[in-house]
C-alpha cells in the first residue's frame, strides 16, 4: 500500500437482499449506492444511523462477511471482493482488518474459556506456530486493552462483565497489528458506566498503534467524542458527512436533525414535554 | 400509593439465597414518574417484580414489606393490600410493561385476539364487541392506528409493539404502572415517541408510573423523581432535576460523568471495576471496591440512606 493510497476506498456499494417467501419477488436495498474513503493515517470514521439504515450490512461487506450486489472495496490498491483483479488472499485480509461485533456475551462460547479464541486467532493468522509462542503476542494484545493474561487465562464467559469482554474481544482483533477495524455496534450492549473505558480505548489504539476504525453505532454522542469523520446513514444512502464539530454543530440534513434532536440528553429537554 | 419497607427479596439458587434486592425502602407516590437507574445485575428488574407483587418460582421475599394502597370506587374507600394480594390487582390497578415486545406477545395470534384473551372475564361479560370498540376508542385516544388490531406481531416495527405493549397496558387507567426497560433495543427517534407516549398517558392519567431503564437520558426526560441502585440497594433517591445538577453519591456522581455529550469532547471516563457478587456482598458500602473516595468506615460499615435535603437521600458516609 503507498502511502497515498486511501486505507479504505469504497464506491457505488450496493447489496440488494430478497424478502419475503420462496417465491416472492420483492427486493430490498440494504445499502444503495454508497461511496466512503477513509485516508491512509490512523483515523476513527462512525457510520451512524437507526436500525435498518444499512450500517450493520455495510459493516459486513467491509468484513467480507456480506458479498456486495454491485460496487467495489478496495483496502489500498486491493481488492475485497475479487471481481475482476488483485483480490486480497483470505489470510492477509484478516490480517489487515478486524472485527468486533456486538454482544460481547454471544461472541464466545460458554464451553471453552476465552483465552482460548485469543491462541486460536495468533495461531490461525500467523502470528505464533505453537501455544507457547502465542502467549508472548496475546500478553502484548491484552496489554493494550488494560488487560493481564493471568487475569484471563482458563475463564470462562460467565466470570467477566460485558466491558471486560468486549476489551478482550478488541485485544483478540489487535493481535495481527491490523490496519483497520470495523467494530458493529460495540457498546450498545456494555453497561453505561463501562461504554466510555471501550470508546476511550479506541482513541488511544488510533494514537498508540494506528490502527483506523469503522465505528457503526446509533448513538451519535459517542460518535461525535471519539471520532474523526462522522458518516450519518438513512435507507441504504449516505446522507450527510462531515468532522463531527461542523456536522453537529450545523447539520445540514433534516434527518440529522432529527436524529439530534431525538437524543436524550442530559441538561437538554425536549421541548414537547413542556406541552404534557 | 405502595410501600417498600426494608424489603429483602431474592432468588433462590444452588449456591443459596442470592438477593438482589437488599434493605429497600421506598415509597411510590400518586401522579408521579418515579425512575430507577442503574447497572446490569443491580436488582432494577428485580425491585419492579417486588412492586409488582410477582413473587413464586424462584423469587421471594425473604424480609420487609410491601403494602399498597389503592382506591376502591365500588366501596368509595382506600383499601390496603399486602405484597402477596397484589397479584389480585394486576391488569386494573397495578400493570406491567414487559422488557422485548416481540418475545412477549404471541406470534401466531392478532393483536386483537391477544388484547381480549388478557382482559378479565368480568369485562368480557360486557361482550366481546363493545370491548372492542372501547379498545379502538383508546387506541384513537393514543394516535394509534386501529388497523394495528387486525395484524400479527410480526407484521408490526418493534416501536409499533412496544406502543400496542403500552395501550394494552394502561387500558383499565392502572394506578400504577411499572415499565422494565420500555425502549431498550429501540432507535432513538422511536425512544422518544415511545417515552413522549408514556408521559403523555401518565399525565392524562394522573398514575404512579414507575420506570427502570439504565440510560440515564431517559430518565432526565420523563422522570420526576429517580433512585440510583447499585448492587441490590438503593444508593441516592431524590428528585431528577436535583439528582442531576447536584449528585451527592460517588457513584451517581461517577455515572453522571462518563456519559458523552453532544458538542462536549473533553474526557470522559467508565468507571473502573464491576459490581460485586450479590451471592456474597461486602460488608461495608458495596461501591467502596469501586470508589476512588473510600476510607476504612466504608469497608466496615454499610452506609444508611439518609436524607441530605428535603427528598432527596443518599447512602454515603461522606456525601
Amino acid at each position: 500500500m503507498s502511502p497515498t493510497d486511501p486505507l479504505l476506498e469504497i464506491s457505488g456499494l450496493s447489496k440488494v437482499f430478497r424478502r419475503g417467501g420462496l417465491f416472492s419477488r420483492e427486493r430490498i436495498k440494504a445499502v444503495d449506492d454508497l461511496s466512503l474513503v477513509l485516508p491512509n493515517k490512523p483515523s476513527v470514521c462512525a457510520v451512524v444511523g437507526e436500525s435498518g439504515s444499512g450500517k450493520t450490512t455495510l459493516a459486513r461487506m467491509i468484513l467480507r462477511l456480506e458479498k456486495p450486489s454491485s460496487g467495489r472495496i478496495m483496502i489500498g490498491r486491493s481488492n475485497v471482493f475479487g471481481g475482476d483483479t488483485n483480490r486480497l488472499p483470505d489470510l492477509d485480509f484478516r490480517r489487515l482488518v478486524q472485527p468486533i461485533f456486538q454482544n460481547p456475551f454471544e461472541s464466545y462460547s460458554i464451553h471453552l474459556p476465552v483465552d482460548f479464541y485469543l491462541y486460536r486467532t495468533a495461531i490461525n493468522l500467523g502470528q505464533a506456530t505453537e501455544l507457547e509462542d502465542a502467549r508472548s503476542v496475546v500478553d502484548e494484545a491484552l496489554q493494550s486493552v488494560g488487560l493481564e493474561l493471568e487475569r484471563v487465562q482458563g475463564k470462562y464467559v460467565h466470570q467477566f462483565s460485558g466491558g471486560e469482554l468486549q476489551r478482550i474481544a478488541i485485544a483478540r482483533a489487535l493481535i495481527p497489528k491490523p490496519r483497520l477495524i470495523v467494530a458493529d455496534e460495540p457498546v450498545s450492549m456494555v453497561d453505561a458506566s463501562l461504554r466510555m473505558t471501550i470508546v476511550n480505548l479506541f482513541d488511544e489504539i488510533r494514537k498508540t498503534l494506528g490502527i483506523s476504525f469503522v465505528y457503526i453505532t446509533h448513538d451519535l454522542s459517542t460518535a461525535y467524542y471519539v471520532a474523526d469523520q462522522i458518516v450519518i446513514m438513512s435507507q441504504g444512502q449516505i446522507v450527510e458527512r462531515g468532522e463531527p464539530g461542523q456536522l453537529i454543530e450545523a447539520p445540514n440534513h433534516q434527518y440529522t436533525r432529527i436524529l439530534m434532536d431525538a437524543m436524550p440528553q442530559i441538561g437538554v429537554r425536549w421541548p414537547e414535554l413542556d406541552t404534557l | 400509593m405502595i410501600h417498600l419497607n426494608n424489603v429483602r427479596a431474592g432468588y433462590s439458587t444452588a449456591d443459596g439465597f442470592v438477593a438482589a434486592v437488599d434493605g429497600v425502602s421506598l415509597q411510590v407516590e400518586d401522579n408521579e414518574i418515579l425512575g430507577v437507574a442503574g447497572e446490569s445485575g443491580c436488582g432494577k428488574s428485580t425491585l419492579l417484580k417486588v412492586l409488582y407483587g410477582h413473587f413464586g418460582g424462584s423469587l421471594s421475599l425473604a424480609s420487609g414489606s410491601v403494602h399498597a394502597e389503592f382506591y376502591d370506587a365500588e366501596s368509595g374507600e382506600t383499601v390496603t393490600h399486602e405484597g402477596h394480594q397484589l397479584h389480585k390487582l394486576w391488569w386494573r390497578k397495578l400493570s406491567y410493561i414487559p422488557q422485548g415486545s416481540m418475545s412477549v406477545m404471541n406470534p401466531v395470534a392478532r393483536i386483537e385476539a391477544q388484547l381480549i384473551e388478557a382482559l378479565p372475564p368480568a369485562i368480557l361479560q360486557r361482550g366481546g364487541n363493545s370491548v372492542l370498540e372501547e379498545i379502538k376508542s383508546f387506541l384513537s385516544e393514543l394516535n394509534l392506528p386501529v388497523s394495528v388490531l387486525k395484524a400479527y406481531p410480526h407484521q408490526l416495527s418493534g416501536g409499533m409493539r412496544q406502543r400496542v405493549m403500552i395501550a394494552m397496558a394502561c387500558f383499565f387507567y392502572p394506578s400504577l404502572v411499572l415499565a422494565d426497560e420500555p425502549t431498550t433495543a429501540l432507535d432513538v427517534v422511536v425512544q422518544k415517541n415511545i417515552l413522549l407516549l408514556l408521559k403523555t398517558i401518565q399525565r392524562r392519567q394522573k398514575n404512579a408510573l414507575v420506570i427502570v431503564s439504565h440510560d440515564l437520558g431517559v430518565h432526565y426526560q420523563v422522570t420526576d423523581r429517580i433512585a440510583i441502585a447499585y448492587a441490590g440497594k438503593i444508593v441516592e433517591i431524590g428528585p431528577t432535576r436535583e439528582v442531576f445538577a447536584n449528585p451527592l453519591h460517588p457513584y451517581t456522581r461517577a455515572l453522571i460523568e462518563s456519559l458523552p455529550r453532544l458538542g462536549e469532547r473533553s474526557l470522559r471516563r467508565g468507571i473502573e471495576g464491576r459490581p460485586p457478587d450479590l451471592a456474597s456482598p461486602p460488608t461495608g458500602c458495596r461501591f467502596a471496591q469501586r470508589c476512588s473516595k473510600s476510607e476504612d468506615i466504608c469497608r466496615q460499615i454499610s452506609p444508611e440512606l439518609i436524607d441530605r435535603t428535603q427528598k432527596h437521600a443518599v447512602a454515603c458516609h461522606f456525601s
